[in-house]
């Protein structure tokens, strides 16, 4: 039976890891090679890069950074960030990402996921949302979530799927940040929704919310996190094994 | 030198680096002596079947691949480059392969139970068929590890030739073995330490 995934996610700027983080025996924290192997090497299923720069120059370096990440990690890598156009794919694919993670990109152009699922295959084709409640209705954000673009949340995501995504990262803007667990209700409706892999984010802030996140909607593929990885408040080892002590399949 | 088939599909990157982390020597290229003189050749495949099957019989690399596997030299095929190797694929019609693995490929809907999601994409671990012996390719990997799958079609009809299953609902075939000529359904590139040993172990055949 596959395993439920746990993926750290990695903010880069200009060719560097953003967010503080503090790791014993790492000797460059903001390396995202080096940051990337300490994840590879201890449990992570899959590494997701989001290029926040918005910079032709920190483009270029995003990139170059990819690729030496690619040569030397051998685990599925998303990337997303910056990915407006079938050019954009064929860029980071390249560089040997293996999915590409699309946001505002398909807000402005909902043609761009056909045609790069027809391109490349929607196993390729991450469609990333921003959701959060606004008059008791789940709407889609956009531009990192800074504004409201009054769409229905699951009807977005129903055509996104329909127009070929090969599976989606669910972020919770109401959850994201306040470390209570995550939006158990958003992503039961998405799950009911789509038959493509869904991944939950935002709102993990300890063991425990991975564990109810997995209990509460067993057909979830994966968990994201960024913070909590990061800040060493947990680790992968110790998460995954406490998953596998409650009955959740995971890869030790 | 290990030769890696570039006839246009699929994203090679990491295949071709994973190579050189495991201290080997290899080359991407699409030149039809050089895929026939090679130690080893590598079958990549990423997309559809017959797309991939026309590209390779377009270049007239079918051809190389076959006459490398009939000089006993290892091959290994890679996802799409696995079913490839079949006797022929049902994805969208009935399309040739290159029949140096008998079996059929054919697709995962029907197969597993209606409610697994298809592709099957992730972690999946291992199992080694009862009653033979370990392949080669796993010489440095135990029964149970997990590997890297993304697929939506799946071998069949091919027991003799199995060498590994994995669990989804049914037992799908991940690797099968016809003498020098292997195939992984998985991604040995994507599949973290237990990749590289399964790629170490190649190089060793």
């Amino acid at each position: 039976m596959i395993t439920k995934r746990i993926i750290p996610c990695l903010d880069v700027k200009n060719g560097r890891v953003v967010k503080g983080v503090n790791f014993k025996g790492l000797a460059d924290v903001n390396s995202p090679v080096e940051l990337g192997r300490y994840y590879s090497e201890n449990g992570a299923d899959e590494l997701v890069f989001y290029d926040i720069t918005a910079s032709a120059e920190g483009r270029k370096l995003f990139t170059d950074t990819l690729r030496e990440v690619a040569s030397t990690i051998f685990i599925p890598l998303t990337v997303g960030g910056g990915i407006n156009t079938v050019d954009d794919f064929k860029r980071v694919l390249d560089c040997g990402a293996d999915k590409v993670s699309v946001n505002s990109g398909a807000i402005k152009d909902p043609s761009l996921i056909g045609r790069a699922a027809e391109i490349y295959g929607s196993q390729c084709v991450t469609l990333s949302v921003d959701v959060k409640r606004v008059d008791g209705e789940f709407h889609v954000f956009k531009n990192g979530g800074r504004e409201d673009t009054g769409m229905d949340a699951i009807e977005w995501i129903k055509n996104g799927v329909r127009s070929g995504a090969g599976e989606l990262v669910v972020n919770s803007m109401d959850t994201d940040g306040v470390k209570t667990g995550f939006d158990i209700e958003l992503l039961k409706r998405v799950e009911d929704a789509v038959d493509i892999p869904v991944i939950a984010s935002g709102g993990a802030g300890g063991i425990q919310d991975f564990i109810d996140l997995f209990k509460a909607i067993p057909d979830i593929d994966a968990g994201l996190a960024a913070s909590i990885f990061h800040f060493g408040e947990v680790t992968i080892p110790d998460l995954k094994k406490s998953m596998a002590e409650a009955g959740i399949n995971v890869r030790l | 030198m290990i030769a890696i088939v570039d006839y246009g599909v699929g994203n090679i990157f990491s295949l071709y680096s994973s190579f050189g982390m495991i201290g080997q020597e290899v080359e991407l290229t699409g030149d039809a002596e050089k895929i026939r003189n090679a130690d080893r050749v590598i079958l990549p495949g990423v997309g559809a079947f017959a797309d991939a099957a026309e590209k390779l019989k377009a270049t007239g690399l079918d051809q190389a691949v076959k006459d490398a596997a009939k000089a006993g030299k290892p091959l290994m095929g890679i996802c799409l480059g696995m079913q490839l190797l079949f006797d022929k694929s049902l994805e969208f019609g009935e399309h040739e392969g290159l029949g140096l693995v008998k079996g059929s490929v054919v697709p995962l809907r029907g197969y597993v139970p209606d409610n697994y999601k298809i592709p099957h994409i992730g972690w999946n671990y291992l199992k080694f068929p009862e009653g033979k012996e370990k392949s080669p390719i796993f010489k440095y990997i135990d029964e149970g590890s997990f590997v890297y799958f993304v697929h939506s079609y799946y071998a069949s009809e091919c027991d003799e030739s199995t060498i590994a299953s994995t669990e989804y609902g049914q037992p799908v075939t991940a690797a099968v073995q016809n003498e020098n000529v292997f195939g992984l359904q998985f991604h040995p590139e994507k599949s973290g330490e237990v990749g590289m040993n399964i790629l170490r172990a190649f190089c060793e055949i």
